[in-house]
C-alpha cells in the first residue's frame, strides 16, 4: 500500500515539477508588442498531474515488489503473462481470430470512405512497422532513418510513372528492390558500427535524403513535389473514387497478411535465429560462426523493401508526394510502433500500430498532442515495460521418442 | 580578403556555439556511454527560457546589464533542472538494461520535449531581442566581426577555461575523471557515482543553455525545432573530435564551425545541413575514434 | 604427422603493453591440452588472438585437419575460424540469454547450413529437411550433456552448472576439431567438476581435441596430455602433468621469488 511518505514525496515531486516547468507553462511572452501572457492555471495542471503521476509508478512498483517477493518465497506461481495466455490457448484465439477477420473483410461495407481511407493508412504502418521490427525488434539494429526508405519508395512510383508512365503493379516490386538496394548501400559501411552509432547515421541518412529531395529541384522537384499519380489499376477498370478506395482497402489487406506471412518464417528461419543471436551477443555470435555483417545486412535490406513497397502505395493512395510526408517524426512514429507492440513481436506490432495510429484520428481533440504521447511512449515503455505489450513468444520444441 | 576574414570569424563563432554543446555529448558519453539524443532541445529550451526572462525583466524596466546576466543565471539554472530531470525520469532507471533501451528512451525523451516547447509555447518563430549592444570600439572591424560574435567567443573561451579547471582540480572534476574511466572502481573507491552523473547533466545542460542564448540572441529568432539540427550537428563535432574527449570536443566544433561557414560562403548554402550530417557518416565510417579520441577494445 | 594446431610466435601488442609475446604452443589430434598460468597471463588473450576476435600483431596460427592441408587462421574473421574448426566457450557466460535452451545450440548449427532468405520464406523441400536435421542433431547433442528435459527454457533462467555445459553444447554443434574451454570449472561445486572432467574425456573419446584454460590445478593435472604455463604473455614451460608439477620456473611463478629461501 501507499504510505504517508509516499504522499510527501509526492508533493514534492510535483512542487518540483511546477517550479521547472514554470517559465514554459506559465508565462507567454510577446517580443514585439511588450505583452506577458500568465497562465497561472497551467501550474495547477502540471502540478496536479505530476502528483499523481509519480503515485501511480510509485504503486505501480510497489505491487510489482510485493509479486516477485511472493514469487521468490513460493508463495505465488509465476504467471504467465495474459497476452502469452491467450495466444497459447486455440479455443480462445481461434473465435478473436475470425472476429477479427471478418470485422476488417466488412469493414469497407460497415463504415464511410472517410473511415476506410483511415484504415488504409493505419494499415500501411502495420506493415511499416512489421518491417521495421525485423531491423530493430529482431536484429537490434536501432534505424532512425527507416523513412527514408519509405521515400524511396514512393518517389520511385512517381518518378517512374511521371518519366517512363510505369505502373502501380510494375513499381511496386521495384520500389521495394529499390528500397533494399539502398538499405544494401548504406548498410554495408555502417552495419560495422556500433549500435549508438548506427542509430545516428542511420538519422543523419534520413535527413540528407530529405535534404535532397527538397533541394535538388530537377529531379525531385523540390518542396512541392509531384502531383497527379495514378491509384493503382485493376485490369484497367475504370473505377470511382469510392471504390478505388475500396480496392485499395483490399490491397492492403492482402498486403498485410502477405507481411505477416513473410515475417513470420523468416523469423523461425535460420536466418531469423541469427538475427535474434545478433542482438542478444555479437561476440558470441561471431564466436558460433555467424557473418556479422551479412546478417546485419540482411535483415537492413528486408526490413528497407517493406518500407520501399509501402511507399509505392502511399504515393498511389495520396496521389502526391512531397518531402515533407518524410521527416524524422515518421520514423519516430513507426520506431514506436515497434517499441510499444513489443520487439520481436508480430502480433504486439500490429495492435500497436492500430492503436498508435486510430486513436488520434478518433480523439480529434487529443490529436494535437500525438508527438508528445508517442515521445512519452517511449520513455515509459522502456522505463516500465521493455518487452512491449506483447512479449515475444519462442517456438517450442518436443523431443521426440525413439 | 575581407570576405574570407568575415567567413573566418563567423565559422568561429558557429563552432564556438557548437563547442557549447557539444562538451554536453561527450561528458555525458564519456561518463555512462550514452548519446544524450535530448541534450538538443536541453539548448533549444534554453534559448527559450532566455526569451521568456529577458523579455520580462526588460518590460518590468530592468537595466541591460542586468538582463543579462539574470538571464543568462534562469536559462543555465531551468536548462540544468530540465537535465537533471530528464536523467533521473528517463537515463537512470535503464543503466543496467539493454543496449539499446536508453537509446529508444533518449529518442522519446527529444521527442517529448520538442512537442512540450511546442503545445506550451508556439510552434512558430519567436523573434529574440539582440541582447548585446554594438560596441563603439568594435566600429572599425563591424565589417568582419560583429560586437555580438566578439561577446561569443570571449564568452566560450572564458567557459572552457573554467571547465578545464574544473575538470583538472577540482574534487568533483576528479570523481567525473574516475567515473569515466571506470564506473564500478569508482563506486568501490566511494564515489557516488550517481551524483557525479546528476552533476555531468547540470553541467552540459547550463553549457548548452549559455551556447542557446547567446546564438539566440545572435540570429534573432528561435523555434521549438532549433534544438534538433544543432544537436545533430554538436553531436557531429564531438565524434568529429572523439567522443568522450573534451579538447577534441572543442576542436571538432572548431572545425566543423569553419568549415561550414566557408562550405556555405563560396559554394551554396542550400545543402548546409547535407553538408554536416554527410560529414558525420563519413567520420564514422572511417575514423569512429575521431581526432583525439582512442580507439576502444571490447573486453572478452 | 603435423599438430593438429600450431602456434608460432604469436605477438599481441596494445598500444604500448605486450600482452602476448612469441608464444609457440601446439596441440596433437586427440590430446587435451591445457594452458595454465596465473591470472593477467595472456591466456583469453591467447584465445581471443586465436578465434580471431583480436587481430595478433605477429605470428602464425597453424590448423592441420586430420589427413587435410594446413590451412592460416591468421587474420580470418572469428565466424571463418569456427567454419575452419575451432570452437570456444568464454570465461564469463555468453549464452544468448532470451533464446530457449534448444535454440542456442541450433545457432552453433548456423555454420554448416546453408538455407537462404528465399528458402525461409517458401519453405522448400531441402529447408525443411535442412531444418529438422538442425533440431534432430541439437537435441542429440543436448541430450548427451543431460540438457534434455529443459529445452524449452529460456538460457537465462538455467542454473549457473547447466549453462556451463549449455556453453559446450553450442561449441560442439559447429562440428569443431578443437574446442577452446575457457575456464570450464570456474565456479563449479567439487560434484559438478567431476562430472565436467568426464565430459570432457567424452569428448576427447569422439576424436576431438581439446585445448582448455583452467585454475583448478587438479583437474588439469587429471585431464591434461600436455601443459603449457605462462606467465607475462611468455610460454614459461612445457610438459607432461608431471614434469610441470616438478618445473621450478613454474613454482616460481605461481608462488612468487621468494619460495626458495621458505
Amino acid at each position: 500500500m501507499l504510505s504517508f511518505k509516499d504522499f510527501g514525496r509526492a508533493c514534492v515531486v510535483a512542487l518540483w515539477f511546477m517550479v521547472l516547468t514554470f517559465p514554459l507553462m506559465v508565462i507567454k511572452v510577446n517580443p514585439i508588442d511588450r505583452v506577458i501572457t500568465w497562465r497561472w492555471h497551467n501550474m495547477v495542471w502540471v502540478g496536479v498531474g505530476s502528483f499523481l503521476c509519480y503515485l501511480a509508478s510509485r504503486a505501480w512498483q510497489i505491487h510489482r515488489d510485493a509479486r516477485l517477493r511472493r514469487i521468490r518465497l513460493g508463495q505465488e506461481e509465476e504467471k504467465e503473462p495474459l497476452s502469452r495466455r491467450i495466444l497459447q490457448n486455440p479455443s480462445i484465439y481461434r473465435p478473436l481470430l475470425a472476429a477479427g477477420a471478418l470485422f476488417f473483410l466488412a469493414f469497407p461495407g460497415l463504415f464511410s470512405t472517410y473511415q476506410t481511407n483511415i484504415m488504409i493508412t493505419a494499415l500501411m504502418y502495420v506493415v511499416l512497422g512489421l518491417g521495421l521490427n525485423i531491423v530493430v525488434g529482431v536484429a537490434g539494429l536501432l534505424d532512425l532513418g527507416y523513412v527514408a526508405f519509405y521515400a524511396v519508395g514512393a518517389y520511385a512510383y512517381a518518378l517512374l510513372n511521371l518519366h517512363f508512365g510505369l505502373g502501380f503493379w510494375t513499381v511496386l516490386p521495384i520500389g521495394g528492390l529499390l528500397a533494399a538496394t539502398f538499405g544494401i548501400l548504406l548498410g554495408f559501411p555502417v552495419l560495422r558500427l556500433r549500435g549508438d552509432y548506427l542509430a545516428i547515421v542511420t538519422l543523419g541518412f534520413g535527413e540528407i535524403i530529405r535534404l535532397i529531395l527538397e533541394n535538388w529541384n530537377e529531379f525531385s522537384h523540390g518542396p512541392s513535389g509531384i502531383s497527379n499519380i495514378p491509384r493503382p489499376g485493376f485490369f484497367g477498370i475504370q473505377m470511382s473514387l469510392d471504390q478505388s478506395i475500396t480496392y485499395l482497402y483490399y490491397l492492403m489487406i492482402g498486403m498485410v497478411l502477405f507481411t505477416i506471412f513473410v515475417v513470420n518464417r523468416l523469423q523461425n528461419s535460420r536466418i531469423g535465429r541469427a538475427w535474434f543471436a545478433l542482438r542478444e551477443d555479437e561476440i558470441a555470435c561471431q564466436a558460433m560462426g555467424i557473418d556479422k555483417t551479412r546478417t546485419k545486412l540482411t535483415a537492413f535490406a528486408l526490413g528497407a523493401t517493406w518500407a520501399g513497397m509501402v511507399g509505392v502505395i502511399f504515393a498511389a493512395k495520396t496521389t502526391f508526394v512531397n518531402p515533407a510526408s518524410f521527416t524524422f517524426l515518421e520514423s519516430a512514429i513507426i520506431l514506436c510502433i515497434v517499441v510499444l507492440g513489443g520487439m520481436g513481436s508480430i502480433v504486439g506490432v500490429i495492435i500497436a500500430a492500430l492503436v498508435l495510429i486510430l486513436l488520434p484520428e478518433y480523439l480529434r481533440a487529443f490529436s494535437e498532442y500525438r508527438m508528445l504521447v508517442f515521445g512519452a511512449v517511449l520513455v515509459i515503455m522502456m522505463v516500465f515495460r521493455p518487452q512491449g505489450i506483447v512479449a515475444n513468444i519462442r517456438k517450442t520444441y518436443r523431443v521426440e521418442e525413439g | 580578403m575581407d570576405y574570407f576574414v568575415e567567413l573566418f570569424f563567423s565559422g568561429l563563432t558557429r563552432g564556438s556555439i557548437y563547442a557549447l554543446i557539444a562538451l554536453g555529448y561527450t561528458m555525458v558519453y564519456g561518463i555512462i556511454g550514452l548519446i544524450n539524443f535530448a541534450h538538443g532541445e536541453i539548448y533549444m529550451i534554453g534559448a527559450f527560457t532566455a526569451l521568456i526572462v529577458s523579455t520580462v525583466l526588460s518590460i518590468f524596466g530592468f537595466p541591460l546589464p542586468a538582463i543579462i546576466i539574470l538571464t543568462a543565471l534562469a536559462a543555465a539554472i531551468w536548462a540544468s533542472a530540465y537535465g537533471y530531470t530528464v536523467e533521473k525520469l528517463a537515463y537512470r532507471p535503464l543503466r543496467n538494461a539493454s543496449r539499446l533501451s536508453p537509446l529508444i528512451s533518449a529518442i522519446g525523451m527529444s521527442i517529448f520535449l520538442q512537442n512540450y516547447v511546442l503545445l506550451a509555447q508556439t510552434p512558430d518563430f519567436l523573434p529574440f531581442p539582440a541582447l548585446i549592444p554594438d560596441f563603439d570600439f568594435m566600429e572599425p572591424y563591424a565589417g568582419f566581426i560583429g560586437s555580438s560574435d566578439l561577446v561569443i567567443l570571449v564568452t566560450t573561451t572564458v567557459i572552457m577555461i573554467l571547465l578545464t579547471l574544473l575538470i583538472k582540480f577540482t574534487r568533483t572534476g576528479k570523481a567525473m575523471r574516475a567515473t569515466a574511466q571506470d564506473r564500478k572502481m569508482a563506486m568501490l573507491v566511494g564515489i557516488n557515482v550517481d551524483h557525479v552523473i546528476s552533476i555531468t547533466f547540470i553541467l552540459g545542460s547550463a553549457l548548452a543553455a549559455i551556447g542557446g542564448m547567446l546564438i539566440a540572441s545572435h540570429i534573432g529568432q528561435i523555434n521549438f525545432y532549433i534544438g534538433f539540427i544543432a544537436g545533430i550537428k554538436a553531436f557531429t563535432a564531438a565524434v568529429l573530435g572523439g567522443i568522450g574527449s573534451i579538447p577534441g570536443a572543442v576542436l571538432g566544433s572548431f572545425i566543423l564551425g569553419l568549415t561550414e561557414s566557408f562550405a556555405t560562403g563560396y559554394v551554396s548554402s542550400d545543402y548546409e545541413d547535407v553538408f554536416a550530417f554527410s560529414l558525420l557518416v563519413l567520420i564514422l565510417i572511417f575514423r569512429p575514434s575521431g581526432l583525439l579520441g582512442k580507439a576502444t577494445i571490447e573486453k572478452v | 604427422m603435423n599438430p593438429i594446431l600450431e602456434v608460432k610466435g604469436l605477438t599481441m601488442d596494445f598500444g604500448g603493453i605486450r600482452a602476448l609475446d612469441h608464444l609457440d604452443l601446439h596441440v596433437n589430434q586427440g590430446e587435451i591440452v591445457a594452458l595454465i598460468g596465473p591470472n593477467g597471463a595472456g591466456k583469453t588473450t591467447f584465445f581471443n588472438c586465436l578465434t580471431g576476435l583480436y587481430k595478433p600483431t605477429a605470428g602464425d596460427l597453424l590448423l592441420t585437419p586430420p589427413g587435410g592441408r594446413t590451412r592460416r587462421l591468421g587474420g580470418l574473421k572469428p565466424n571463418h575460424v569456427t567454419r575452419q574448426g575451432l570452437a570456444r566457450t568464454f570465461q564469463n557466460i555468453r549464452l544468448f540469454p532470451n533464446m530457449t535452451v534448444l535454440e542456442n545450440v541450433m545457432i552453433g548449427r548456423h555454420c554448416r547450413t546453408r538455407a537462404k532468405v528465399l528458402g525461409a520464406i517458401f519453405r522448400d523441400r531441402r529447408t525443411r529437411q535442412e531444418e529438422r536435421e538442425i533440431v534432430a542433431l541439437s537435441i542429440s547433442i543436448l541430450e548427451e550433456l543431460g540438457l534434455a528435459d529443459m529445452i524449452n527454457e529460456f538460457a537465462k533462467n538455467l542454473p549457473y552448472g547447466a549453462q556451463r555445459r549449455l556453453e559446450i553444447a553450442r561449441a560442439l554443434a559447429t562440428e569443431p576439431l578443437i574446442l577452446l574451454l575457457d575456464e570450464p570449472a570456474a565456479g563449479m561445486n567439487p560434484q559438478e567438476t567431476r562430472e565436467l572432467d568426464e565430459l570432457i574425456c567424452r569428448i576427447r573419446d569422439k576424436g576431438l581435441s581439446i585445448l582448455l584454460i583452467e585454475h583448478d590445478m587438479k583437474l588439469v593435472m587429471s585431464l591434461s596430455d600436455h601443459i603449457f604455463v605462462m606467465d607475462y604473455g611468455r610460454k614459461i614451460a612445457d610438459g607432461t602433468p608431471e614434469e610441470i608439477r616438478t618445473n621450478p620456473a613454474v613454482i616460481k611463478a605461481y608462488l612468487g621469488e621468494d619460495v626458495d629461501d621458505a
